[in-house]
C-alpha cells in the first residue's frame, strides 16, 4: 500500500494518468509491444517464406530443414515466365559450348533445359489486371451513385431493395458457379474478358452499395443543401461537394473490391479457360504439370501479390480512417 | 432585396403537422426572427421559403412572384446553416467562391466580390485556410461571406450562432446586425434563445407546436403577450402568472392579498370573465413586482434571493408553491424567511382567460 503512493523518482512532463506512470506500467507497455512484434512475425512467416523460395534455386527449395541463408538466384522467375523444352545430352553440350546466350537461357542451360516461348503467367497477369480493374471501377462507380441514391431519396421499397441487393453476396461462389457456367456458355460469355468483368461487378457491387452508404449517410445533408441554394443542380452538387467528402468512402471500397477481384479463385477457373484465364487459378495449375516448380510458384505469387500492395499502399491514408467503416469521418 | 410573402403555407409529416397553416409578410429589408422550442416549427418553415422542403399545401411568394415550388436555385436566396455547411475540401476563399462559379462569374469578377465580401467581414488573413483549421467563430464568418457574396434578395439563417461559444456568440450577434443593417437585407433568422430573438429581430414570430402564438416587435412579445405561452416563453423568467379571483375591481391572489386592477382593464374583464366565474390569470413581468412600499396591498415570504450580478432575483413565496419572481436592486439584501409588503406596477399588470390562454386586452377583451 506504501508503494502506491510514493511519487516517482522522475518528473512527468507529459499528459498521462497517475496509474500509468512508474514501473509496472512501463513494464507493461514493453511486454504488450513485444507480444505486438512477435505475432506480427509470425503472421509475416509465410510471406517471408514465399518471397525468400522464389528467390531459391530447386534444391534450396525443396531442402529440409529450409535454408534461410542460400544464394539467390532468378531461376523461379525464369520458369515462371518461359516454357521450355529438356535437352539431350548432345544438344546440352553444344548448347553449352556457345557464349551468346541470354541470361535466361543460361538460367535453363543449367537445368538442361532449353526455351521454347513464353509461359502464359504474363498474359494471365494481365488479364486479372484488366478483370479486376474495371471491374472494380464500375462497381464503385454504379456503387457511390446507389448508395447515394439509398442515403438520400424516398425510394419506395427501400429497405427490400438494399436487402435484395445484399442477398446477391449470400450464396457462396461454389454454389452458383456451375449454373452462371451453364448460362455463359449459352449467351457467349464464357471464358471472355466482359464476362468476368460482368460478373465480378455484380458481385462486388452489393458490398460497394452497402459500404459506400454508411459514408454517405454521415455526410450531412447541409453540404449539398448549401451547394442547392447557391445555385447548383442536384448531380453538380453531387459531383462538387459529396464526392470529394467521400473520398474516404471510395478508397476504402475500391481496396475491397479490388482485392476480392484480384484473389477470386472459384468463378475463374470454372468459366475461364484460355483467353480470360486470371492468375489464381493458374498459379495452381502449375503443381500438377511434371515436377513442382516451388521456385516458380512462389515467383508467381510474388508477382501477384505486388499490384494489390502498391494500391493498398496508396490509398493507406484513406484506409486507415476507411477500415472504422465511417464511424470516424474526415473533419 | 425582397418581400417574401406566406400564404397558409402549411406542411405535414405523414398525418401529424410539422407546420399548421401560416400566413406571414416579411418587408423589404426586415429583419424577422422565427422564435420557439425545439420541435415547433420554425426551421421547417425556414427550409419551405427555401425551397429545401416541399410545403404540402399555401404559396410563397417572393416579390410577387410565386416561388412554391420553384428549385432552391432559383430563389436568389441565401441560407447559412447552424454547422456552418462549409466544403472541408476547398479553402475559405473558395468556399466563398463557390455560389458565385455557379452563376459562371467571370474569374477577376469572383476574386474581386470575395475580396470586397472578406473585408467586410474582416476575414481577409484566413481566406487561405481550410475550414477544419478555423475557430467557431471564423468559419461562421466565412459562412456568411459565402451567404453575402451573391448578394442574394433573401437571407435565411437556421441558428447560425447556435454552435458557437458563448463569448463568440454575443460578439457575431452585433456582426450579424450590423451587416443586415448595412445591407439592408430581408433576413429570416430561426432561434430558439430568446435573448438572440429580442436582440436582433426587427419584429419576432414566436411559434410552439407547429403554430404561430404571436407575431410582433421585441416590445410587443415581451410586454404584450399574447397568450399564456409567449407570456412564459418570453423573459427569463418568464413572466410571473397567478391564478387569481376577479372582482369589484380587485383580483384576489393566492394567498389572499388583493390587488386592484388598473381601471381601463376592469370593463374588459367584466366583459371576458363572465364564462368563468371570476377566475382570472394575473402576469406581470419581473420588473413590476416594487417590494418594501408603504401602501403595498400585498405580502409574500421571501424563499430566496439569488445575485445576478448587476441585480438581484427575489422569489417570494405567495402560498405553498406559489412562488413569484422580482427584479431587485443588487444592494439589498432580503433574508430569507421574512415577510415582505409589495405591489405590481399598474402599467405592466395584464391579465389573460384561464380557459382560452389568451391575453384579455382593454379595448375588446379576449383577443
Amino acid at each position: 500500500m506504501a508503494a502506491a503512493n510514493q511519487s516517482p523518482r522522475y518528473y512527468v512532463n507529459y499528459s498521462t494518468r497517475v496509474d500509468k506512470v512508474g514501473l509496472r506500467p512501463q513494464i507493461n507497455t514493453a511486454v504488450r509491444a513485444t507480444v505486438a512484434v512477435i505475432v506480427t512475425v509470425i503472421m509475416l512467416i509465410p510471406v517471408i517464406w514465399m518471397g525468400m523460395t522464389a528467390f531459391k534455386n530447386r534444391p534450396d527449395a525443396v531442402s529440409v530443414p529450409p535454408k534461410v541463408f542460400f544464394e539467390p538466384t532468378l531461376e523461379g522467375f525464369v520458369f515462371l515466365l518461359t516454357d521450355r523444352r529438356q535437352l539431350t545430352a548432345a544438344e546440352d553440350e553444344q548448347l553449352s559450348a556457345r557464349n551468346d546466350l541470354s541470361y535466361f537461357e543460361q538460367v535453363a542451360l543449367e537445368r538442361g533445359q532449353s526455351i521454347i516461348g513464353q509461359s502464359a503467367f504474363p498474359s494471365q497477369l494481365i488479364n486479372s489486371l484488366i478483370i479486376s480493374g474495371v471491374s472494380t471501377f464500375f462497381s464503385v462507380a454504379f456503387g457511390v451513385l446507389a448508395a447515394y441514391a439509398f442515403s438520400r431519396f424516398n425510394i419506395p421499397g427501400k429497405d427490400d431493395l438494399l436487402f435484395f441487393i445484399l442477398s446477391q453476396r449470400m450464396l457462396p461462389a461454389v454454389v452458383v458457379t456451375i449454373p452462371i457456367f451453364l448460362m455463359y456458355r449459352e449467351v457467349g460469355l464464357h471464358d471472355t474478358h466482359l464476362g468476368m468483368i460482368l460478373l465480378y461487378t455484380a458481385f462486388n457491387l452489393s458490398f460497394s452499395v452497402w459500404l459506400l452508404k454508411g459514408f454517405i449517410d454521415e455526410i450531412p445533408r447541409e453540404y449539398e443543401e448549401a451547394a442547392l441554394v447557391d445555385g447548383y443542380t442536384r448531380l453538380q452538387a453531387f459531383r462538387k461537394v459529396v464526392l470529394p467528402q467521400a473520398v474516404t468512402g471510395i478508397a476504402a471500397t475500391t481496396v475491397f473490391a479490388l482485392i476480392f477481384s484480384w484473389n477470386e479463385y472459384a468463378f475463374a477457373l470454372m468459366l475461364t479457360s484460355d483467353v480470360a484465364r486470371t492468375a489464381p487459378p493458374s498459379i495452381p495449375i502449375r503443381l500438377g504439370t511434371g515436377g513442382i516448380e516451388w521456385a516458380a510458384i512462389a515467383a508467381g505469387s510474388l508477382l501477384f501479390l505486388i499490384p494489390v500492395v502498391i494500391v493498398t499502399f496508396a490509398l493507406r491514408k484513406h484506409l486507415l480512417r476507411g477500415v472504422t467503416f465511417g464511424a470516424i469521418r474526415k473533419g | 432585396m425582397a418581400q417574401i410573402e406566406l400564404r397558409q403555407v402549411e406542411k405535414k409529416f405523414g398525418e401529424s403537422f410539422a407546420v399548421k397553416p401560416l400566413d406571414l409578410t416579411i418587408q423589404n429589408g426586415e429583419f424577422i426572427v422565427l422564435l420557439g422550442p425545439s420541435g415547433c416549427g420554425k426551421t421547417t418553415t425556414l427550409r419551405m421559403i427555401s425551397g429545401l422542403e416541399a410545403v404540402t399545401t399555401g404559396t410563397i411568394l417572393l416579390d410577387g412572384r410565386d416561388v412554391t415550388w420553384a428549385h432552391p436555385s432559383d430563389r436568389d436566396i441565401a441560407f447559412v446553416f447552424q454547422f456552418f455547411a462549409l466544403y472541408s475540401h476547398m479553402t475559405a476563399r473558395e468556399n466563398i467562391a463557390f455560389p458565385l462559379q455557379a452563376q459562371r462569374v467571370p474569374r477577376a469578377e469572383i476574386s474581386a466580390k470575395v475580396a470586397e465580401v472578406a473585408r467586410m467581414l474582416r476575414i481577409e488573413h484566413i481566406l487561405d485556410s481550410k475550414p477544419g483549421s478555423l475557430s467557431g467563430g471564423d468559419q461562421q464568418r466565412v459562412a456568411l461571406a459565402r451567404a453575402l457574396v451573391r448578394r442574394p434578395a433573401a437571407f435565411l439563417m437556421d441558428e447560425p450562432l447556435g454552435a458557437l461559444d458563448a463569448e463568440f456568440r454575443e460578439g457575431m450577434r452585433a456582426e450579424i446586425k450590423q451587416l443586415h443593417i448595412r445591407q439592408e437585407a430581408t433576413t429570416v433568422y430561426v432561434t430558439h434563445d430568446q435573448i438572440e430573438a429580442m436582440a436582433m429581430g426587427d419584429r419576432i414570430v414566436i411559434m410552439s407546436k407547429a403554430q404561430v402564438q404571436q407575431v410582433g416587435t421585441p416590445h410587443q412579445v415581451y410586454h404584450d403577450p399574447a397568450n399564456l405561452f409567449v407570456a412564459r416563453f418570453i423573459g427569463s423568467p418568464g413572466m410571473n402568472l397567478l391564478n387569481a379571483r376577479y372582482s369589484d375591481g380587485k383580483a384576489i391572489l393566492p394567498g389572499g392579498s388583493a390587488v386592484t386592477v388598473p381601471g381601463a382593464y376592469r370593463a374588459a374583464l367584466d366583459h371576458a370573465l363572465n364564462d368563468s366565474d371570476g377566475a382570472v390569470i394575473v402576469g406581470f413581468r419581473p420588473e413590476a413586482l416594487r417590494v418594501n412600499v408603504t401602501d403595498g396591498e400585498c405580502s409574500g415570504v421571501v424563499y430566496a434571493d439569488d445575485l445576478h450580478g448587476g441585480y438581484s432575483m427575489l422569489h417570494l413565496e405567495l402560498a405553498d408553491d406559489v412562488i413569484i419572481h422580482g427584479r431587485m436592486s443588487r444592494d439589498t439584501a432580503h433574508p430569507i424567511g421574512e415577510t415582505m409588503v409589495f405591489d405590481i406596477d399598474p402599467a405592466m399588470m395584464r391579465f389573460f382567460h384561464p380557459k382560452t390562454e389568451l391575453a384579455i386586452h382593454i379595448n375588446g377583451g379576449a383577443a
